[in-house]
């Protein structure tokens, strides 16, 4: 039987406020334990939460950008259940009215196609602390530093078809945030993740089948893989003559396979209601278009503005626009360099992407800036020195705080352009190999890059390779 | 020196007739003596009251006193005081010392006010009787026998056996006004939103309100001055000017139009309590009132409905007790599900546990709509039949409780008889208004308190409307025989 | 309204309250007969009727995103049950 996947994806993105969202404590990640939850945010007898207003702003700054209803009036509600990084019992957060409903994000897939996923709903709630596993003495600690911190959940409708387009899909909507600037989108700090709803169903039926969510799943490489495994796992089970049990379950990266959640296994009854401690939150209209006002350029309109003025292709655009640190850098760059951008776009997404992953750095904490990768890529334009070179040039600049010019001064890199120069290199070759030159006249043109070669790494690689092309030829044509 | 109101000790201080320490010890002194036999105090702060007068004495003798500056106040232990133990009236906060101020104590705090202590109270404010605390119950001045009402129970007591001049109560279902009649002082419910609730360990959110209890209106006038106010760590507060609630208690009442709802003298009402009401009526029409008779057709339905959302909020509210970061933890948990069960279980008193499990009920998958949803459209009834009401009459009026002080245990083993207390008093609450109960006579030597209900934050009319009634009689001047 | 022992069981569960076996039949009657009592509600028909949350009319007010609370971890450990390296302790939790 052919078999149909089913995916819909819940995204917790943690907002980038500095306070928290019902607290005035702080949201910095990674401070001692627990010196960042205040009163509230471990509900002590008699607190009570007064909601962040920049949380309000960033949802409506998404909503926005997704092109969704933004609710005029929308309602927080209590989501009650027990768990020790759950201080007051409940978990403050909306159900009924959420902030943000019905929008969509266009994702573009490999084959080219834009496909539309709809967003069912995005709403505010408040992340919950952390346990720590490690054992004191058969005891978990409990840092409640993260607990308050403001998130927001956007759920999407079923509309992906493979793990494929949900990978598509998770890094358009974790570019989305980035650009809008309301989540860090830091994933191994747990500022972006994910959960995912898995189900199959035979091609052609179109009734849902039973879904399991996966948790923990914190890169996109392990969420492709967990669904894979996922998918995998229910249509065996079911060909098996199995059903699938509508469950939680957790993804083991270093085993890679999901597995039940154990604690949540019995039905959770979440008795929400609307938080009496909180009032309807009403947004005007005039606010939302002050916030449409403050909105950046978002990355599908940026790809495309990128491919008009550059004349970039697709690709080279969609790779730019993965970030808005690396779409700015390119621009930067192509700006000063004045250089063709289809040359600054191979730059910057073939060595430079690939030296930032070999440091395992950002764009944005980059070496080398884009006016120096600006000088590099004149050099290159004006023939000053070739583009092999250039790599060589490009690895000292990595780590040198030298400039492009001193550096092709000092290590003697600059190309020779001195056609007589160039004649007396290739005639030196020429006379130290005159079988090669013989078989070459007597038919084996493939010898020819033997002689380039040879001429290269007498030059030590700085001779102009389109001179080299049109001299060694017509040396060996005899001329 | 404890026979003065708090206007009249307020005056002395700043006479100088005697100073706030002087004030403070005498208050202290009576405590010692008095309380064994009461039970009104958990906690009596002697070293923070002797601090506190010692400042308000120097705030006195600079000449920049505000109105209760040096005045002795009773804190019902509902409202966080940091560094001193705050129960809520429950095993589970028996260790509890909090860490920070309720917005009301900080209030206090700033007037210059003396903190004596906190009061006894039901736990977590889920009583009628001040049974249900874990210290114990507390015994009406008036009869020793009988209970003070509740939950402020400890404050009323406290305050009309005269062992502070005033005090803090809460009230989410009647719990300033009830015990206020059972033990003849004057107590006011602001309006939802009036007094900040940061810092007042909820039961209700929606419903919770602190306010005052003294001997009189003008007492409480003054104390609510200190307590009313927007506060930005309370979303629920409403952001109003406070007005100085003194100086419009004698305002004439002519002309007033006074609304008795036919449902609050209905075949429930003792029949000895009807005639002292009547009285009050008959005093209010000498000062100019006209009354008009009125209906409020869906009150009766206010105790179920109240019976479903107080639980339903409480359920929620008190989640946070679970042992984890402070208050009770049970011995040897033996898992998290054992510690979470136990320390709960072991932790919180009977009555609390049934509103949690009624509450954990009414929100439940396949109940909601038939409680929650239920219950909150039936306050929008009850809401809006005080609407009309309020477009036909100024304030209504009415017994504040069905009965006198009844006897210790004689409906604490019956939860409904017990609920039916506060039939008068839980509307208002529903609907988040104002309202009082002030001292209307005696039953069989037992005080009787008549309710008044007003609009919306028409508090300083209330206390004026209150407060003429007492130029007129002196019921609020009564005091028990042996204290 | 009746309820049944078992429901009563799965009400105290999910309030995490430990009740004796020998008190359940005590909660069962108690908790039937509040519900008896609220059932009262059903005399009205409140098909069109809007739910009530809040007592007043008001919406929600925003704070400014500003950090306010400076770190008390010491005073808030000082009443906590347990305790260790600024950590909360509890039974191990199983995920």
């Amino acid at each position: 039987m052919k078999w149909e996947t089913v995916i819909g994806l819940e995204v917790h993105c943690q907002l980038t406020t500095k306070s928290k969202i019902f607290s005035g404590a702080a949201t910095a990640y990674g401070a001692a334990p627990n010196t960042q939850a205040c009163a509230i945010d471990l509900g002590m007898p008699g607190v009570l939460p007064v909601l962040n207003i920049e949380a309000v702003h960033m949802a409506i700054k998404l909503g926005l950008s997704i092109d969704a209803t933004i609710s005029p009036h929308s309602v927080f509600a209590r989501k009650n259940y027990f768990y020790p990084d759950l201080p007051k019992g409940y978990q403050i957060s909306q159900f009924e009215l959420p902030i943000v409903s019905q929008g969509h994000l266009d994702i573009d897939l490999e084959d080219g196609t834009r496909k539309r996923v709809g967003i069912t709903r995005a709403h505010l709630e408040e992340d919950a602390g952390k346990s720590m596993h490690e054992d004191f003495n058969g005891m978990s600690g409990i840092d409640l530093n993260r607990a308050g911190t403001p998130l927001i959940e956007i759920v999407s409708e079923p509309d992906m078809r493979s793990a494929k387009e949900a990978i598509v899909y998770l890094k358009s909507l974790h570019a989305l945030v980035r650009y809008l600037g309301i989540c860090d989108g830091n994933m191994q700090e747990g500022s972006f993740r994910c959960d995912a709803n898995v189900s199959v169903r035979p091609l052609g039926e179109s009734k849902l089948g039973t879904r399991c969510e996966l948790k923990n799943l914190n890169s996109f490489r392990f969420i492709e893989r967990a669904i894979n495994f996922e998918i995998a796992r229910q249509i065996e089970l079911i060909e098996g003559g199995g059903t699938v049990i509508q469950q939680t379950r957790l993804y083991d990266a270093d085993k890679n396979e999901t597995r039940p959640l154990r604690s949540k296994e019995e039905a959770n009854d979440y008795r929400y209601f609307p938080d009496p401690d909180l009032l309807p939150v009403a947004i005007e209209q005039a606010l939302i278009d002050k916030v449409r006002l403050e909105l950046p350029e978002l990355p599908q309109q940026k790809c495309e503005r990128l491919q008009k003025q550059y004349e970039l292709s697709a690709y080279d655009a969609s790779v730019l626009v993965s970030s808005r640190e690396l779409a700015d850098y390119f621009e930067a760059t192509v700006k000063q360099a004045q250089v063709s951008a289809k040359l600054a776009a191979n730059w910057i997404n073939g060595e430079l992407a690939a030296a930032l992953n070999r440091h395992n750095l950002e764009i944005t904490a980059s070496p080398i800036t884009p006016a120096q990768l600006a000088d590099l890529l004149r050099r290159i334009a004006d023939n000053t020195i070739s583009g092999k070179i250039a790599k060589s040039v490009f690895e000292i600049l990595w780590e040198s705080k030298e400039s492009v010019d001193s550096i092709i001064e000092k290590q003697g890199l600059r190309q020779v352009t001195d056609s007589s120069a160039i004649e007396k290199m290739i005639d030196d070759i020429l006379a130290a190999n005159p079988q090669h030159v013989a078989e070459y006249r007597s038919g084996k043109d493939k010898l020819f890059g033997f002689f380039v070669g040879q001429v290269m790494k007498a030059s030590g690689g700085k001779v102009n390779p389109q001179q080299l092309n049109d001299v060694l030829k017509k040396k060996l044509a005899g001329q | 020196m404890h026979n003065h109101t708090i206007a009249e000790l307020a005056a002395g201080l700043k006479a100088k007739k005697f100073s706030s320490k002087e004030i403070t010890e005498a208050f202290l002194k009576r405590i010692k003596e008095l309380d064994n036999k009461l039970n009104s105090f958990i906690t009596v702060c002697e070293e923070q009251a002797h601090k506190d007068a010692q400042i308000a004495d120097a705030m006195l003798a600079k000449g920049n006193a505000k109105p209760l500056t040096g005045i002795p106040i009773a804190q019902k232990d509902i409202f966080c005081t940091q560094g001193i133990k705050t129960t809520c009236g429950s095993k589970i906060l028996d260790n509890f010392i909090a860490p920070y101020d309720a917005t009301t104590i900080t209030h206090y705090k700033q007037a210059g006010a003396v903190l004596l202590g906190k009061t006894n109270m039901d736990e977590f404010a889920m009583g009628s009787s001040n049974e249900n605390s874990f210290y114990g119950p507390v015994k009406n001045p008036w009869d020793l026998n009988r209970v003070p009402g509740g939950s402020s129970g400890g404050s009323a007591a406290a305050v009309a056996a005269r062992l502070a001049p005033g005090a803090t109560g809460t009230d989410t279902g009647g719990s300033i006004r009830q015990p206020a009649a059972l033990c003849n002082l004057t107590g006011l419910k602001p309006t939802y939103g009036r007094v900040s609730r940061y810092g007042m360990i909820a039961f209700a959110s929606s419903l919770d309100q602190g306010g005052p209890m003294a001997r009189t209106a003008e007492d409480v006038a003054m104390m609510l001055g200190v307590m009313a106010g927007f506060d930005t760590k309370d979303s629920t507060s409403v952001d109003k000017p406070v007005p100085d609630y003194t100086a419009t208690l004698n305002d004439s009442l002519a002309g007033i139009k006074i609304g008795l709802p036919k449902e609050f003298f209905n075949a429930g009402l003792d029949a000895n309590i009807a005639k002292v009401i009547e009285a009050a009526i008959k005093e209010y029409e000498k000062l100019g009132a006209t009354i008009h008779s009125i209906s409020l057709p869906n009150c009766e339905l206010s105790v179920p409905a109240y019976y479903v959302v107080a639980p339903a909020e409480c359920s929620s509210n008190l989640a946070r007790f679970d042992g984890v970061r402070y208050g009770f933890r049970c011995a040897n948990p033996k898992d998290l599900e054992d510690l979470y069960k136990r320390s709960r279980g072991e932790g919180f008193g009977a009555e609390v546990k049934r509103r949690i499990m009624i509450g954990t009920y009414a929100l439940s998958a396949g109940y909601y709509d038939a409680y929650y949803l239920k219950a909150q459209k039936i306050r929008r009834l009850i809401s809006d039949d005080f609407r009309q009401a309020f477009s036909q009459v100024d304030f209504i009026l009415g017994p504040t409780s069905p009965s006198t002080a009844f006897k210790i245990g004689e409906k604490s083993n019956d939860p409904i008889k017990m609920y039916l207390s506060d039939i008068y008093t839980i509307a208002a609450n529903l609907a988040g208004l104002p309202g009082m109960s002030i001292p209307a006579g005696f039953v069989d030597g037992l005080p009787v308190g008549m309710q008044l209900l007003g609009n919306y934050f028409t508090e300083a009319r209330l206390l004026n409307v209150a407060h003429g009634y007492q130029q007129v009689t002196d019921w609020h001047k009564k005091t028990p025989e042996n204290f | 309204m009746s309820l049944t022992a078992v429901e009563v069981k799965k009400i105290a569960h999910l309030a995490r309250l430990a009740i004796n076996e020998a008190d359940t039949p005590k909660y069962v009657s108690e908790l039937s007969t509040i519900l008896d009592f609220v059932a009262q509600m059903d005399k009205v028909d409140t098909g069109s009727i809007l739910p009530m949350a809040h007592p007043l009319d008001v919406t929600q007010r925003l704070r400014a995103d500003e950090v306010t609370e400076p770190n008390q971890r010491e005073l808030f450990q000082s009443i906590a049950p347990s305790v260790e390296s600024g950590l909360y302790l509890v039974p191990q939790v199983i995920e």
